[in-house]
């Protein structure tokens, strides 16, 4: 990318929306928050919220402590560890269940059982399951990501056109030929969409892990995102709860971004379009 | 085109390979019982190196007796032949599918994650009878012949559907089949493309002469590319009129202008419209 290139997505007009987007929606809350009341009536829920301003402050303190980049810390590696997870082991399920009847129709009951409990009616039994906290948190937000990955690699690998088998077939392919060089790759854009849902999922999951289980190991001011945000409302912290918010938010957003990145990688036939 | 033309007429250029026999051959789909006759004791010979043109209503059972010689789907009973071996008959329902039969699909089936060269070059990779080097040689002199240069590492969503059905053709020939067998693969293409899709099928296939098998609905498109042309009947599919077209190879366009082009049209457009009411009233699906 150029200079000319960067210039003009700068000052494009989707960025110049995005600014105003935002901007509007600063002032908005600023206002709010701090008149209280808009034409006679109080505010019933932006009035008790800190307007961005004060935040920004507190936020602004807080971003010399190591306690809050700890908690961001330890938030990503249960993400990122609990979603690598899901993964290296979901993606040879899927493809496993994809390929052979026989092991499809053994895992597939009891996989289709399991996969509508919600990850957070895992935590006490994962508390029970696991040595430590930190493994407990990790494995509710592998849970997260895990089923959703399954079942996109299950559905991508089972709608491969029949005509790919056909003429990879016809043109003298093994079956161990079909899957690396057809079922694999025309899995992969299944794949991505799967790590991308998951990787909400398990942002969700995380946070709300942290909470139920007081923080992990950390404990303190250092035990996750989730915890800084319960934490802050037991210490009486408005501000705090939203920076937590919307640490969250940026972090899911990297996230979601470096995945994108990483797709568009393995996916580069879906570039042009 | 005017120079390969050329080529042709005073070099010759003859398939020895690819004939094909289709004797009294029978299919029936059973799906729970509820027996289906698709193509009804059908007998058909096509020589080495003819194009052959199937034209039947839509659903007629055209698509059966393709899946047959290419070995996707069984017979229930007949035989096919291909230059007197036994592909698919007694004791023996599916044809093994292979290199020598090559089906080019009605919407394409060249892989979309892999760039028109990758695709070409997929057939020699994968029975490994060439080097690497040689296999990339050879796909970019046949792209190259086909008008394709410039597109080999694009991916196929990245050019026109018509440049798409020639790579499949050229991605076909790269495994030196005996017969290239055509699912409809112009349907979905606008008139104005398919026009120049057929001469440039033309022009591939008198630089490799191979047996086509081609499946159509379109009489038009049929009396102009084929040697043959056969008329089936509505399912079950037998076929209801066999006619060599007399006009001589090579062609181009201005056969469409010609009178004995409007004749021969003439004479077939009442059989193909019986049968396509035939077809109407019966309800069949489109497909």
């Amino acid at each position: 990318m150029n200079m000319k290139k960067i210039r003009r997505s700068l000052f494009s007009r989707t960025t110049l929306r995005a600014i105003v987007s935002i901007t509007v929606f600063l002032i908005l809350w600023e206002a709010g928050s701090r008149s209280k009341e808009w034409a006679g009536f109080t505010m019933p829920w932006i009035g008790l919220v800190p307007p961005p301003t004060s935040v920004l402050s507190v936020w602004w303190d807080l971003l010399g402590d190591t306690g809050y980049w700890q908690s961001w810390y330890l938030s990503l590696m249960r993400v990122l560890s609990g979603f690598v997870a899901a993964m290296v082991i979901g993606i040879p399920l899927g493809l496993l269940m994809a390929v052979s009847r026989t092991f499809n129709s053994i895992t597939f009951p009891s996989f289709e059982i399991l996969r509508p409990i919600p990850p957070l009616a895992w935590v006490p039994v994962a508390i029970i399951f696991w040595p430590t906290e930190e493994l407990s948190i990790a494995f509710v937000t592998f849970l997260g990501a895990f089923f959703t990955v399954v079942i996109n690699v299950l559905g991508g690998a089972r709608s491969i056109d029949m005509r790919f088998y056909q003429s990879a077939q016809a043109m003298g392919s093994s079956q161990w030929d079909i899957f690396r060089r057809i079922v694999l790759p025309a899995t992969v854009p299944s794949i991505v969409v799967g790590s991308s849902v998951g990787m909400g999922i398990t942002w969700n999951v995380v946070v709300a892990a942290e909470m139920i289980s007081g923080g992990g190991g950390g404990g303190g001011s250092g035990g996750g995102l989730g915890f800084f945000i319960w934490n802050s409302y037991v210490g009486g912290s408005y501000e705090q709860i939203v920076i937590g918010m919307i640490s969250i938010g940026i972090a899911g957003y990297a996230c979601s971004e470096l995945l994108r990145g990483i797709g568009g990688f393995f996916t580069p036939w879906l570039r042009t379009r | 085109m005017s120079a390969v033309l050329e080529k042709v007429r005073t070099q010759g250029n003859e398939a020895r390979y690819g004939a094909i026999r289709i004797d009294d051959v029978v299919k029936i789909y059973d799906p729970e019982g509820a027996a289906v006759m698709a193509v009804d004791h059908c007998t058909l010979d096509i020589k080495a190196g003819e194009i052959c043109m199937i034209v039947g209503p839509s659903g007629c059972g055209k698509t059966s007796l393709l899946n047959a010689i290419a070995g996707f789907h069984d017979i229930t009973s007949g035989a096919i032949y291909m230059d007197g071996e036994m592909l698919c008959g007694p004791g023996k329902p599916k044809a093994d599918p292979g290199a020598d039969r090559i089906v080019v699909f009605q919407n394409g089936a060249l892989f979309p994650w892999k760039t028109n060269l990758e695709n070409v070059a997929f057939g020699p990779m994968m029975q490994g009878k060439l080097s690497k080097k040689e296999i990339i040689e050879k796909a970019r002199s046949m792209m190259a012949d086909a008008g394709l240069s410039g597109t080999e590492h694009n991916y196929p969503g990245e050019v026109s559907s018509g440049l798409r059905r020639r790579v499949e053709i050229v991605r076909a020939l790269m495994n030196d089949p005996k017969v290239l067998l055509f699912d409809e693969p112009y349907r979905a293409l606008d008139s104005l493309t398919r026009s120049v899709m057929h001469e440039s099928l033309l022009d591939i296939y008198y630089k490799n002469k191979v047996t086509i098998f081609f499946i159509t609905h379109d009489l038009e498109e049929a009396i102009f590319l084929g040697h043959k042309l056969v008329i089936m009947t509505t399912r079950p599919c037998r076929p209801k009129k066999v006619l060599e077209v007399d006009i001589p190879h090579p062609r181009d366009y201005s056969v469409l202008t010609s009178p004995r082009f409007r004749e021969l049209l003439e004479e077939t457009a009442s059989v193909v419209h019986e049968e396509a009411r035939k077809s109407f009233a019966s309800g069949e699906k489109e497909g």
